[in-house]
């Protein structure tokens, strides 16, 4: 039997974005257990929202993460709106599914961004943050914020778009299209892509399951689980279905991301042709009193927002249960019986945000 | 109302039988939050089956010990770590026990203590 040692993995590590550390136990090459640890930036701000005015907090909670702020804001937002029995216009409903469609773009743009970073192909990293760029152009001319949007409050939206405004970014998504397609593909097709990604990190459908899995972790098992199948927002109205790959492997982890790109840029044409007329928000009177589970789907899979009001401006409990969360004990998983060559490959798929899981 | 959402109330006894019955059925355990009361804690699991969203609520006073889901659900262990590092909530049989260490916090269970004043705005 070979002897066993012990490599600290993180938090700092080039390939870690964020700082969650792991302790791999290997054997050889070979790891045989990975046990996380995490908390090195914890905030506690499901605490905070005993001081902030309910209405105020939608700004921290848009901070919860620098990717998905957006979601992360209008989550908030939809659990109060139910708690307090809101009935949000329909523009403000269409403009923030326009919006979570182009915070998914620019999300899964940088995770690929970084996955050719860490291996170590630099042009097609530089292209894909090229063309993210493009997307933050829009997003900050609908909303102001390149990332954290702000666009979200209570009651409905800050900002409308207007039809010259709607009709231009349709037509730029339109010519950014080909472009995307040919970026991606190299994802898709690319020798040293597969070589580094087919067959690395297979999570099964059963363990994928069994482990609670979500977003791009779940559907690259063949899960179908998406929770805007829910039809929060106006996503009852759209037409789409969950993108699966079946291998369970890095390399579908990675095609889920690259198709839900193109589903997302569909689900903006179809948002654009249906939008209706009208306010784009309402007054809210009173407190929140009572409590409501919401779901988004992020990025990275669904959030849970919980919050509970006792009839004052203060809320009572704030809990948000982010994916990368629910994910952490499938990365756990994965690694155990991976090449330690393998561990950082493993680990981006996954796409650990820490930023959200230290809330 | 976006979606029905189930909520119910059981004892320790009866929480457990629930978990394991889900977990025969194939529900998917989505997330264990737990919430400071005035004498105790109230956890709250949640469950979701074809976006069937179902949440287990159980009551239980301060310095009670509760069994671990974590066998029945293994991915429960970092709910119920982050739970027992950040409410102090004893949980006992844990597949993975950090002890204390996950989150590395300055004050101990920093979630149970009472809320503070209110910032007073100049």
């Amino acid at each position: 039997m070979a002897k066993r040692n012990i490599i600290p993995f993180g938090p700092q590590h080039p390939v870690l974005p964020e700082p969650i550390h792991l302790d791999l136990v290997t054997e050889d090459e070979l790891v045989v257990e990975a046990i996380p640890q995490i908390g090195f930036v914890h905030r506690g701000l499901e605490k905070l929202v005993e001081l902030k005015d309910f209405q105020e907090f939608v700004y921290v909670a848009e901070r919860v993460c620098g990717i998905c702020s957006f979601m992360h804001g209008m989550s908030y937002c939809q659990a109060v709106e139910e708690v307090m029995q809101i009935e949000v216009p329909d523009r403000a409903l269409w403009l923030r599914t326009i919006w979570s469609e182009f915070a998914r773009i620019q999300s899964h743009l940088l995770w690929l961004g970084l996955a050719a970073d860490a291996m170590g192909f630099e042009s097609l990293f530089m292209h894909t943050w090229r063309l993210r760029e493009h997307i933050l152009d829009i997003i900050e001319m609908t909303t102001g914020g390149r990332i954290i949007f702000g666009s979200c409050k209570v009651g409905g939206v800050r900002r409308d778009i207007n039809a010259e405004t709607l009709a231009y970014i349709v037509n730029r998504v339109k010519e950014l299209e080909p472009e995307l397609k040919e970026v991606t593909g190299t994802f898709i097709n690319d020798y040293s892509v597969q070589h580094r990604f087919c067959g690395v990190g297979v999570i099964t459908a059963k363990d994928a399951y069994d482990l609670g899995t979500l977003g791009p972790v779940a559907k690259g098992s063949g899960l179908p689980y998406d929770a805007r199948r829910i039809g929060y927002a106006m996503y009852s109205k759209i037409d789409f279905e969950p993108v699966i790959e079946k291998d369970g492997d890095c390399y579908a982890r990675c095609a889920v991301r690259v198709r839900e790109i193109f589903q997302s840029i569909d689900i903006i044409r179809q948002c654009a042709g249906m939008i209706t007329d009208g306010e784009i928000d309402v007054k809210v009177k009173g407190f929140p009193s009572g409590e409501f589970y919401t779901r988004v789907e992020q990025p990275r899979g669904e959030v849970i927002y919980y919050v509970r009001g006792n009839g004052t401006k203060f809320l009572e409990r704030f809990r948000v249960r982010t994916p990368t969360f629910a994910n952490v004990p499938a990365m756990v998983k994965v690694l155990q019986g991976c090449q330690i060559a393998d561990v950082p490959n493993i680990i981006l798929t996954i796409d650990p945000c820490i930023s959200c899981t230290e809330r | 109302m976006i979606e029905n959402q189930e909520l119910i109330e059981l004892d320790e006894e009866g929480l457990l039988a629930k978990v394991y019955s889900f977990s025969s059925e194939e529900y998917r355990l989505v997330q264990i939050h737990c919430t400071r009361l005035d004498n105790g804690f109230e956890m709250n699991y949640s469950f979701d089956k074809d976006c069937k969203f179902i949440n287990l609520r159980m009551i239980i006073e301060k310095d009670k010990e509760i069994a671990s889901i974590s066998r029945i659900y293994w991915s429960a262990f970092l709910y119920e770590n982050e739970i027992a590092d950040l409410f102090g909530v004893k949980i006992k049989n844990m597949v993975i026990d950090y002890k204390g260490k996950l989150y590395q916090s300055s004050v101990k269970a920093p979630f149970a203590v009472p809320k503070p004043e209110p910032e007073k705005k100049a």
